[in-house]
């Protein structure tokens, strides 16, 4: 008994994707509705009812929405997703289904800034409570666990410092706990490295970055990897008790192992509201199909714009896990094994100045604060999105007056070493 | 054989050539899974049959309570266990005695004693999956609420009327 199993470009291009019963279009239709009409009134209650599959209102679900959702869960080997408006959003809805006021969450502290900023400030007004733990050693998170941690967070490449974090280290600290591992999987995306492989519980995407992967549209998504065992114990109510909110349903009971995928859609997206727009999901649906192919030209231009600055004399370090000589090559090698990324930084002798000066003078790179473009992308965080913080602050953040940091993109590797030659020489 | 997986074309040939369901642990909670997958099976073409000796001579859905699948009185394609796996071999048992061809275990019901029981007797089996789920995933519907169906196509979806439903090749008989 074996079925076939597509490989990951077949999966990047039909998962989750038929062609139109109606119509037959071949491409996903952008589904540009709020709502979907109802056969009769027993139909419409049993959609509200969760007892038949279907969509309602594009605040819950939209079949072009479904279809990237599908199609995330079949890369990442989930067995279900949910697709919202940001990855931010993601982060929410994920972390709402498992916290109450008074939980604590423990984090990696080499996460995306914008991911600090949302755990230490915003999540404090819904009383979670974020325990940092060391990025680079499993053994502070295990240090880390009390009986009120609910979730570990951490992302498998680091941005921007260009860490690879050990995922199944980590992970047997979560099972230990008796709490799920939340990976975001954004700088990695699945055609580098599949967390649920190395025992994620759950990944979180910003689909905005790679996946998507032409800078033109924002998006989230929550991928279930079907792993956890909701009902071993009484933390999680959202998945393992009556629901009021469905008349006593049990999501873990009804839902199997695609419990938590539907929790963040029934319990948070609906009453949260975050909900991804039709043509965003369609933007990113286009740019998935690609994915494989743009991830290995990102992959081999990065490793050798980053070889080319090491090479050079007004470049005192670089940080990528591509380079034999990095601490995270080790890991890099376990985790990533067709390529570290296209997101990393390094840093110039010449300091803040010459930081500024390489931003003012480069012509293809684009000065901007996203990562993950088909565009070569760059910023100097210290004058930019660090430049609040003292210097000793910015350091730490991996955000030093020297540093740079770069988001390689698709373009031909002879232009941007002769962009960034001539903006470092000018 | 092994149940632990299941080839899709095994589970898609059991769905689409049964056309009676006994539902043993019928419930008429509206909110459990014991009541409405009853209504989904008789929303795509099945003929379904609740056995429960707690709710005997009422109806679910319609459709006439029995206390047992002896009480029943009559052939089934497949019975449906919506009962803790320790239950299953009697149950078993008297699916073999009334002609079953197969045995479909609920999703968290596992009984690998009773399953070797029903395969000897050359009934088929399926374990800890839920009939909706897997009618749902081959179909497609169940792509519209984000799930991995883990199947690609570029074949036309059947429709099977009105305007959010999907179908299997509909079992024989049924209209």
């Amino acid at each position: 008994m074996s079925d076939r199993q597509p490989g990951f470009a077949t999966l990047a291009v039909h998962a989750g994707a038929q062609p139109d019963p109606t119509t037959g279009a071949r491409a996903t239709p952008i589904y540009q509705t709020t709502s979907f009409v109802f056969d009769d009134v027993d139909h419409a209650a049993s959609l509200f009812g969760l007892q038949a599959f279907g969509n309602i209102y594009t605040r819950i679900g939209n079949p072009t929405c479904a279809v990237v959702e599908e199609r995330v869960a079949a890369l990442e080997g989930g067995t279900a997703a949910l697709a919202v408006a940001s990855g931010h959003a993601a982060q929410v809805l994920a972390l709402h289904a498992l916290m109450t006021p008074g939980d604590e969450l423990i984090a990696s502290n080499k996460l995306y800034g914008g991911s600090i900023n949302q755990f230490n400030h915003s999540f404090k007004s819904f009383g979670w409570n974020v325990k940092w733990a060391d990025a680079t050693d499993p053994s502070s998170f295990e240090r880390a666990v009390t009986d009120k941690t609910k979730a570990i967070f951490i992302e498998s490449l680091a941005n921007p410092g260009g860490i690879v974090t050990d995922i199944a280290a980590i992970a047997a600290v979560a099972r230990k706990a008796g709490v799920p591992l939340i990976v975001d999987n954004t700088l990695a995306t699945p055609y580098l490295c599949q967390p649920i492989q190395h025992g994620a519980d759950i990944v979180v995407h910003s689909l905005t970055k790679f996946m998507g992967g032409h800078g033109n549209s924002i998006g989230g998504i929550i991928v279930d990897g079907g792993s956890f065992d909701w009902r071993a114990s009484d933390k999680y109510p959202m998945l393992s008790a009556p629901r009021p909110e469905y008349q006593g349903m049990i999501l873990a009971e009804t839902f199997g192992n695609f419990a938590f995928a539907i929790a963040v859609r029934v319990l948070g997206l609906r009453d949260l509201g975050p909900a991804l727009s039709p043509f965003n999901a369609f933007m990113i649906l286009t740019g998935m199909e690609t994915l494989p192919l743009r991830m290995e030209k990102h992959c081999a231009n990065a490793k050798r714009v980053a070889e080319w600055l090491k090479a050079r004399p007004d470049v005192s370090w670089v940080s990528y896990a591509g380079l034999p000589d990095d601490p995270s090559h080790a890991l890099a090698q376990k985790y990533l094994p067709r390529g570290a990324g296209a997101v990393f930084t390094f840093g110039l002798k010449g300091g803040y100045e010459a930081g500024i000066k390489l931003v003012s003078n480069v012509k293809l790179f684009s000065h901007l604060a996203n990562v993950g473009d088909t565009r070569s992308l760059i910023i100097h965080p210290a004058s930019t999105t660090h430049r609040q913080l003292t210097d000793a602050q910015k350091t730490a953040a991996g955000a030093g007056p020297d540093t740079v940091r770069l988001s390689i993109g698709i373009e031909d590797i002879e232009d941007l070493l002769a962009d960034l030659d001539q903006a470092l020489s000018a | 054989m092994n149940h632990d997986t299941y080839d899709d074309a095994y589970i898609r040939d059991i769905l689409e050539s049964v056309r009676s369901i006994a539902v043993v642990g019928a419930s008429n909670n509206n909110v459990r899974p014991s009541y409405f997958v009853q209504k989904y099976l008789i929303s795509k073409g099945y003929e379904v049959w609740p056995i429960n000796p707690g709710l005997a001579g009422k109806d679910i859905l319609g459709r006439p309570v029995h206390a047992s699948l002896t009480e029943l009185g009559r052939p089934v394609d497949m019975v449906d266990i919506f009962r803790a796996g320790e239950h299953a071999v009697p149950i078993v048992e008297e699916a073999i005695r009334i002609g079953a061809k197969v045995i479909w275990m609920q999703l968290s019901v596992r009984n690998d004693e009773a399953a070797a029981l029903a395969e000897a007797a050359g009934l088929r089996v399926v374990m800890n999956r839920c009939p909706k789920i897997e009618y749902g995933r081959l179909c497609g519907e169940i792509s519209w609420i984000g799930v991995n169906s883990r199947t690609i196509s570029s074949k036309k979806p059947a429709r099977s009327g009105g305007f959010q439903h999907l179908g299997l090749r509909r079992p024989p008989g049924v209209v």
